[in-house]
């Protein structure tokens, strides 16, 4: 379980995943070396993992972004499994989730422009398997985006 | 910004881990650390890499429950779209917000430490929004971030 402490890293971390420990420990008033092990035992008890660099599509020409919301076919047994691993092959999907709810699986997909998407919709969704249903949203601006959890 | 195959190769070793220092990075690229510092300069000053994020096992940490809230406005017209993207943001269970445009108005990321406190959040923090109309919810099962088309 997390202490005081640990959260207070964390939290910092979130704000400033880059920090370098020397920063850490005046802000915790820790000495380094504790610092260090507290990192140490939150990367070896899989709490905190290796940060990621956040790319941002737009810079690359990626203007359009879909939220495509799918529901299954569940009288196919292996429905799930077949359609995410033939989802895993299109190129332009960013994102796969699994659902409880009305939707089963959502699909973060990227495409340069409108045309693009249009053919990457009927050329490789439209043939993924065992879709009963298929539903589009389409990002018109994402306002909060940092992913931190309130620690 | 157009890229090469090694930068392309930098981009999705850095979107998995971006702790691995230019030096390690090099390595496996087959470039010179010097080199490497370049490249990822011009990635992040061409504004492809966007930034850094902390990734957090949200289950060990205390959220075991995530879910994706699709929110209808009910009066629309009537109320301030910044009235409400402020307030939504302003919850600090609320780990996105997206404007969308179809079947909802927007869709946020919720986390909670189990369901009864997501339905606390649900009821207090969500359902109080100006505005708010119809809201659908999905627990979260899996995700995956995948490569794209690097």
């Amino acid at each position: 379980m997390l202490d005081d402490v640990d959260r207070r890293i964390l939290r910092l971390l979130q704000a400033d995943p880059a920090q370098p420990v020397p920063e850490l420990a005046s802000a915790t008033g820790m000495t380094a070396a504790r610092v260090t092990r507290r990192l140490d035992r939150l990367r070896a008890d899989g709490v905190l993992m290796p940060s990621q660099a956040v790319i941002d599509w737009r810079a690359l020409g990626f203007t359009v972004e879909v939220s495509l919301r799918v529901t299954l076919d569940k009288t196919v047994p292996r429905a799930f499994d077949d359609f995410l691993s033939a989802a895993r092959q299109v190129r332009a999907v960013i994102e796969i989730q699994t659902f409880l709810g009305r939707v089963d699986v959502r699909l973060s997909l990227i495409a340069r422009d409108l045309p693009d998407y249009q053919r990457i919709y009927r050329e490789e969704i439209l043939t993924l398997p065992h879709i009963a249903d298929i539903e589009a949203l389409m990002t018109v601006a994402r306002l909060k985006y940092d992913e931190s959890l309130p620690l | 910004m157009t890229l090469d195959d090694i930068d392309r190769e930098l981009l999705r070793s850095v979107a998995l881990n971006a702790d691995q220092s230019t030096t390690q990075l090099g390595q496996k690229l087959g470039l010179s650390q010097p080199a490497t510092w370049r490249r990822l300069r011009r990635l992040q000053d061409a504004g492809v890499i966007s930034g850094r994020r902390l990734v957090l096992d949200a289950e060990k940490v205390g959220f075991g429950v995530t879910v994706f809230l699709g929110v209808k406005l009910a009066t629309k017209g009537r109320i301030s779209l910044e009235d409400f993207e402020r307030a939504v943001s302003a919850i600090p269970e609320v780990q996105s917000v997206e404007h969308v445009l179809g079947l909802y108005d927007y869709r946020l990321r919720v986390v909670a430490r189990d369901l009864a406190d997501f339905e606390r959040v649900l009821r207090r923090r969500v359902m109080t929004l100006p505005g708010v109309g119809n809201v659908e919810a999905n627990v979260l099962l899996s995700e995956e971030r995948r490569p794209g088309p690097l």
